[in-house]
C-alpha cells in the first residue's frame, strides 16, 4: 500500500458520505426513511437487491468454495439463486407489493395472524444484527491480514491490537452516518455504487489470473477434472467434489434454501419494495438475476485460479505477510495453511496434512496480480462488498424493529414523526448491537458457529410458510405459526441424529447422541436439513389449517392468488414485461449449465 | 427522484479513472513484475475512465427524461394502518 492507495481509499469514502449528506433533505416521513419514499426505478432496485446479498461470507465465501469444490460452486447461483429470483419476481411480488405491506413480518400478519408476524419479526431482528456484526469481524480480520493498517499504526507507535479496534469503529462509523442520513435511499443508491465497484476491482483480478495460467483451456488441464464440471458426477455422492448427489442438490439447495432466502428474506425484499411501480418491483429481482448469473466468473473464477496459479515456490507464500513464520508446511497454490491462532503453527487434519484457509484466496490473489494502485482498487472494491452486506442488514433491521416491533408491541398509535426518529435511533443501536456481536465473535467462536446453527433452523421451513400462505387460501394462522415451529424443530432434529464423515459429534450434528444416518459431507448434510424442515413445516400446516376455521375469503384478497387479480402487462414493451424477462433469464441459465456441464 | 445516482457513479469512476492512469503513465515499470509486465493501471485506469464519463453522459441525458417520468408516476404515500 502507497500514498496512491490511499488516496483511492478516501476518494471513495468521500462519495460514499457525499451521496448520504446529497439525500438528506430527502428524508421527511418514515416512509422516505423505510422504504425511500416508494420512489426507487426498477434497474436501480435491481442492483441494490444483488449488492446487498455481496456481503462478506458471499465474495470472500464463494471464491473459497470456488477453492475447494470448483465450478460446482455455482449452483449457488445457476439452481439456487436464479430460480428462486424469477420465482419471487413472476409469482411473489405482486403479493408483496400489492399488499402495501411495509416488510416481509408485516405480510405475514394481513395474510396470517399476529404470532406469526412476532415469532417472523424477532427472529429476523436478531439474525440481521448477527450478520452483520459477522460482516464486521471479517472485514476487521481482513485488513490485519492484509495489513493494510500496519504502517500508519507504527508511525503513530501504538499497539498492533488497535488495528482490529480501529477496523470496527470506523467502518461502523461510515455505515451509521450515511444510513442515519439518507435511510434506505441512501443504502440503495450506496450498494449500487458498490456494485460496480465489486465489478470494476475483480474483473482485473480474473483477466490476470486468467492470463497467467494460460487461459480457461490451460486452467481445466491444471486442475482436477471435477473442478471445471458442475453437473458431470453430480449422479453420486463419491464422485464430486462437494459430495452432493444430484437430488439433494436440486430439492435442497434449490427449492428448500435458496427459495427461502431470496423469496422471504426481507433484506432482498426490501430493496424490490421500495421500487416506483408494481412493475418495477416485479422486474427488481429479475433485473438483478442477469448480472447474478454471471457472477461466478467474477468470484468462484478467483478462487480456481488462486489453485492452479504456476509458482516458483509452491506455495507457503503468504503474499500478505513477510514475517510469516517458516513452519515447513505447503499450501496450494495460493492458499496458504491455517494457522492456529494460539500455537501459531499450521493446523493438521487426522492424516498430518494441513488444513488450508480458503478464505484467504481472494486476499491472496489481489496481492499477488495487482501493482499498488490498482491495489487500492481492490481493496475498496473489498470494503465495499462488507459495507453493503453491514448497511442491508441495518436498513433491514431498523424497518423490521420500528413497524413490527415498537409500532406493534411496544407503542401503537404514535406519530409519523415518532417513528421516524425511532427508526434513526434503531439505526443506532443496530449498529451498536452489531459491533457487540463482532467482539463476542473474538472470545466466543463456537457461539458463532452456534448461532448460524439456530438461523439455518428458524430459515429452512419459511419457504413453506410462504408458498402456502400465497397459493393456499385456506392456509390459517395457527396451521402456519405451528407448521414454522415444527418445521425448525425437524431441522434441529435431523441435524443432532446425523453427522457428517470426518466430524466428530457436537457443532457438526449428532448432539442428541446417536448417530442415524453418516452424510459424505457437511453440505449434503444442511441440504438434507432443509429438506426434512421444509417438508415437515408443509404437512403440518395444510394438517393444522385443516383442522382450524378459515379466514373469510374476502379478507384475503389482494393476498392470495386465487383472490387477487393478475397485474396486467399488455400495454408494456416486452422487455419489461416480467413474464418475458423471466423467461430469458431462464433460457440464459440453462445455456450456462450446458456451456459448463 | 431529483438525484441521478448515475452522476456520482461517472464522477467517482472517473476520478478514479484519471487518478490510476495517471499514476500507470508516472510510475516505475518494476512494479508490473507481479502482473506480468503489464501496466494495468494505465489499462485498467482508462476503462474506469470511459465507463464514468458514459455514466455522466447518461445521467445528464437522463434528468431531463427522468423528470418526465415522474410526472407520470407520483409515489404513492398511503401505507395501511
Amino acid at each position: 500500500m502507497t500514498i496512491i492507495d490511499w488516496i483511492i481509499m478516501l476518494v471513495y469514502f468521500a462519495f460514499v458520505l457525499g451521496i448520504g449528506f446529497l439525500l438528506k433533505r430527502r428524508v421527511k416521513t418514515s416512509t422516505d426513511f423505510f422504504l425511500a419514499g416508494r420512489a426507487i426505478p426498477a434497474w436501480i432496485c435491481g442492483l441494490a437487491f444483488l449488492s446487498a446479498n455481496l456481503g462478506a461470507q458471499e465474495v470472500i465465501g464463494m471464491a473459497a468454495s470456488g477453492a475447494k469444490y470448483g465450478i460446482a460452486t455455482s449452483h449457488f447461483y445457476w439452481i439456487g439463486a436464479i430460480p428462486a429470483m424469477v420465482f419471487v419476481g413472476i409469482f411473489m411480488m405482486p403479493f408483496y407489493y400489492g399488499s402495501r405491506a411495509r416488510s416481509v413480518p408485516e405480510y405475514l400478519r394481513l395474510r396470517f395472524d399476529e404470532k406469526t408476524r412476532g415469532l417472523n419479526a424477532i427472529s429476523f431482528a436478531t439474525m440481521t444484527v448477527f450478520s452483520s456484526g459477522i460482516s464486521m469481524y471479517a472485514m476487521a480480520r481482513l485488513i490485519q491480514t492484509l495489513h493494510i493498517l500496519d504502517a500508519p499504526v507504527q508511525r503513530l507507535s501504538v499497539s498492533p491490537q488497535w488495528i482490529f479496534h480501529v477496523s470496527i469503529a470506523f467502518s461502523a462509523l461510515i455505515v451509521l452516518a450515511y444510513i442515519l442520513l439518507g435511510g434506505l435511499s441512501s443504502a440503495i443508491y450506496n450498494e449500487v455504487l458498490q456494485f460496480f465497484l465489486i465489478v470494476a476491482g475483480f474483473s482485473p483480478l480474473v483477466w490476470l489470473g486468467l492470463k497467467n495460467v494460460g487461459g480457461w483451456h490451460e486452467l481445466t488441464k491444471r486442475v482436477p477434472a471435477a473442478y471445471t464440471h458442475s453437473w458431470v458426477g453430480m449422479g453420486s455422492p463419491q464422485t464430486n467434489p462437494m459430495g452432493v448427489e444430484w437430488f439433494g442438490l436440486v430439492m435442497g439447495l434449490g427449492f428448500v434454501l435458496s427459495f427461502g432466502y431470496w423469496c422471504t428474506d426481507f433484506l432482498v425484499v426490501q430493496r424490490a419494495m421500495a421500487a416506483d411501480s408494481m412493475n418495477a418491483a416485479r422486474r427488481t429481482p429479475l433485473i438483478a438475476a442477469v448480472p447474478k448469473m454471471l457472477f461466478p466468473f467474477l468470484v468462484i473464477l478467483p478462487g480456481l485460479i488462486a489453485i492452479a496459479v504456476p509458482l516458483e515456490t509452491p506455495a507457503a507464500v503468504v503474499a500478505s505477510s513477510s514475517s510469516q513464520p517458516q513452519h515447513g508446511y505447503l499450501g496450494l497454490g495460493l492458499i496458504p495453511p491455517k494457522i492456529d491462532d494460539s500455537t501459531g503453527r499450521p493446523k493438521l487434519d487426522e492424516n498430518g496434512h494441513p488444513v488450508l484457509d480458503y478464505d484467504l484466496a481472494i486476499p491472496n490473489m489481489l496481492l499477488h496480480y495487482f501493482p499498488t494502485g490498482l491495489l487500492g482498487l481492490g481493496v475498496i472494491a473489498l470494503l465495499a462488498s462488507f459495507m453493503s452486506g453491514m448497511a442491508g442488514n441495518v436498513t433491514a433491521f431498523n424497518t423490521v424493529w420500528t413497524y413490527d416491533i415498537y409500532q406493534s408491541y411496544i407503542r401503537p398509535n404514535a406519530s409519523d414523526q415518532h417513528y421516524l426518529a425511532m427508526g434513526r435511533l434503531a439505526t443506532v443501536f443496530g449498529v451498536a448491537l452489531s459491533i457487540a456481536a463482532a467482539y463476542a465473535a473474538t472470545r466466543f467462536n463456537n457461539i458463532m458457529d452456534m448461532l448460524q446453527l439456530v438461523f439455518a433452523f428458524v430459515n429452512a421451513p419459511l419457504f413453506a410458510t410462504f408458498l402456502l400462505g400465497m397459493f393456499w387460501k385456506r392456509a390459517t394462522g395457527h396451521g402456519a405459526f405451528f407448521g414454522l415451529i415444527s418445521g425448525t424443530a425437524a431441522a434441529a432434529l435431523h441435524h443432532g441424529l446425523t453427522l457428517p464423515s470426518g466430524a466428530v459429534p457436537g457443532i457438526k450434528g449428532a448432539w442428541l447422541g446417536s448417530v442415524l444416518h453418516l452424510y459424505p459431507s457437511e453440505m449434503a448434510q444442511n441440504f438434507w436439513t432443509a429438506i426434512w424442515a421444509w417438508t415437515t413445516c408443509f404437512i403440518m400446516t395444510i394438517v393444522i389449517s385443516l383442522a382450524t376455521r378459515p379466514r373469510p375469503e374476502g379478507e384475503l384478497a389482494g393476498l392470495v392468488y386465487s383472490l387477487t387479480e393478475r397485474p396486467s402487462e399488455e400495454h408494456l414493451a416486452w422487455y419489461k414485461r416480467p413474464l418475458a424477462l423471466g423467461a430469458a433469464v431462464i433460457a440464459l441459465t440453462l445455456v450456462l449449465n450446458l456451456v459448463l456441464r | 427522484m431529483g438525484l441521478d445516482i448515475r452522476l456520482p457513479i461517472g464522477a467517482l469512476f472517473t476520478i478514479l479513472g484519471v487518478l490510476l492512469a495517471g499514476y500507470g503513465l508516472g510510475s516505475n515499470a518494476a512494479i508490473y513484475q507481479r502482473s506480468m509486465g503489464i501496466n494495468v493501471n494505465l489499462i485498467w485506469g482508462m476503462v474506469l475512465l470511459v465507463f464514468g464519463l458514459v455514466m455522466i453522459l447518461l445521467g445528464r441525458r437522463g434528468v431531463s427524461h427522468g423528470s418526465k417520468l415522474e410526472d407520470r408516476n407520483p409515489p404513492a404515500k398511503t401505507q395501511p394502518k
